[in-house]
């Protein structure tokens, strides 16, 4: 295979089907989630219409504390593991990582949108919305040190360590700040014992709402994933052209007849 | 691994002795860190007296910082790292060392401050027991995270910018825990006791100081 056809298919034919059907069931059920969130379901009888931000801030909020971070934590202990060691845990722990950034800002985007008119507040000092905040400083951490130019095994090395340390310390970070302060109200579908306390067509949205959004964070991995083998292979590729350029002009003669750049010991 | 722990944290302290420069330069910072956060908050005792340890925590966090690049700039001249990955110390025994070391200066520096908190902000210490205890379990969790980000950072070109970027947000729980300990230790209304928060420290501590223990092995190798 020449390297133009492994940088257009990093992965299988049926691979990429299959995240090309991701994509469209993402779409197909984002578009459902938006049609009942928004005409489909009632106003609620206290929070009115803003009650519908429920439908999407939740399952933004578990595809960033949850999958984002459990996939991110994972391939980094997969990857430090030596007998599970390849490139493919690093790649995907920093896919995880960025678009767990993209979804943990949106989190406190949505969360702040629905504070602002509830709680008559965009920011308070609540335990969950101080360990969000908290957890995407860790997150842009992790980023910032996999900025930071180096090989590519130090560099996993590295990163997994700082995943893991950060992924230690978010129950920390949790328990700590829901001592400190709790504002927030508890969790509606996933609590104690598994029975939700909103009803009917609210529910079934909200479900669906998880669906896509989990759908969604897989086919965008998938596609984060792939712009990184990507961006290795150009890394390559530039190399490899920086090298040849380099030999070129050590071979090429000297064109100009009398520039200033031609030795003088090659005009008799 | 013992052995080569106290190895490691006689070379730094020895060092530390000899040049003084976390005595003569980071605890001058701390205590110079106190005096701003009065002029920050007017010339009034009662406003210091009840941030007081909040204050106190957050100096202790940044002069941890310092002490923590300070424990890695001595390694840095003369390819020292190399020397000390190729010694065939084990890699636990140097985190442990290196982190001891650390936390013994931090104790240094805290009782300084703690100094400077009572004269400079007029603050009783109610329970001397509960300060302690605090203090040394959120310096050895501080050390030990101190250490591994420490670690990680060494080497590169951006350390100096990087390190606080990825310690203090890990730092943040010790913070947060820290201060509601030693305001129930001073006295300072706080809606609650302060035992759940050394314990929490305590946690904060051993989870840190067992990561690093497994962990700066194959850390060591990335630099």
């Amino acid at each position: 295979m020449t390297p133009k056809e492994s940088a257009a298919a990093p992965w299988s034919r049926r691979a990429t089907w299959i995240v090309r059907g991701l994509g469209i069931a993402a779409a197909v059920s984002l578009a459902a989630t938006i049609w009942l969130g928004l005409w489909v379901t009632p106003p609620d009888q206290v929070q009115h219409n803003l009650v519908r931000l429920v439908y999407i801030h939740p399952p933004i909020a578990w595809v960033a504390l949850y999958l984002a971070f459990g996939v991110a934590a994972a391939s980094s202990v997969l990857w430090l593991w030596p007998r599970t060691r390849s490139r493919f845990w690093d790649r995907l722990a920093v896919s995880a990582v960025e678009v767990g950034i993209v979804f943990t800002a949106l989190t406190l985007v949505t969360g702040s949108i629905w504070g602002r008119p509830t709680w008559g507040l965009w920011w308070t000092w609540d335990a969950r919305l101080t360990s969000t905040a908290l957890l995407l400083v860790l997150l842009l951490g992790y980023m910032a040190v996999r900025r930071v130019p180096a090989d590519p095994d130090s560099r996993a090395r590295r990163s997994a360590v700082v995943a893991l340390v950060a992924a230690v310390d978010v129950p920390i970070v949790h328990f700590s700040v829901d001592w400190w302060h709790t504002l927030h109200q508890g969790a509606t579908v996933l609590n104690a014992n598994l029975s939700p306390t909103i009803h009917g067509s609210m529910a079934w949205t909200l479900l669906l709402g998880f669906v896509a959004f989990t759908l969604l964070f897989a086919w965008m991995l998938a596609i984060r994933y792939r712009v990184e083998v990507l961006s290795e292979l150009l890394d390559d590729s530039e190399l490899d052209v920086a090298l040849h350029e380099r030999w070129a002009e050590g071979t090429a003669p000297v064109t100009e007849p009398d520039g200033a750049l031609a030795g003088s010991g090659r005009h008799p | 691994m013992w052995r080569d722990s106290v190895l490691v944290a006689g070379k730094d302290l020895r060092i530390e002795l000899r040049s003084r420069v976390v005595m003569h330069q980071v605890v001058p910072v701390a205590v110079l860190v106190l005096v701003l956060f009065a002029f920050a908050l007017g010339p009034d005792r009662a406003p210091m007296a009840h941030a007081a340890p909040g204050l106190f925590w957050v100096a202790v966090l940044f002069a941890s910082v310092l002490a923590v690049q300070r424990s890695f700039a001595l390694e840095a001249p003369d390819g020292a790292r190399d020397g000390l990955r190729l010694s065939g110390l084990d890699p636990a025994g140097v985190f442990l060392g290196k982190t001891a070391a650390v936390a013994l200066q931090m104790v240094v520096l805290e009782v300084v401050l703690t100094a400077g908190v009572v004269v400079l902000y007029g603050s009783h210490i109610r329970s001397y027991g509960a300060i302690v205890v605090a203090g040394l379990a959120g310096t050895a969790g501080l050390a030990a995270a101190g250490t591994l980000y420490g670690a990680l950072a060494a080497g590169l070109r951006v350390r100096e910018t990087l390190l606080p970027f990825l310690f203090l947000p890990v730092a943040a729980p010790v913070l947060l825990a820290g201060t509601r300990a030693w305001q129930a230790a001073l006295g300072i209304d706080s809606g609650g006791a302060g035992d759940p928060w050394t314990s929490l420290l305590v946690v904060f501590a051993v989870v840190y100081l067992a990561l690093g223990v497994v962990i700066f092995g194959p850390l060591q190798e990335a630099s």
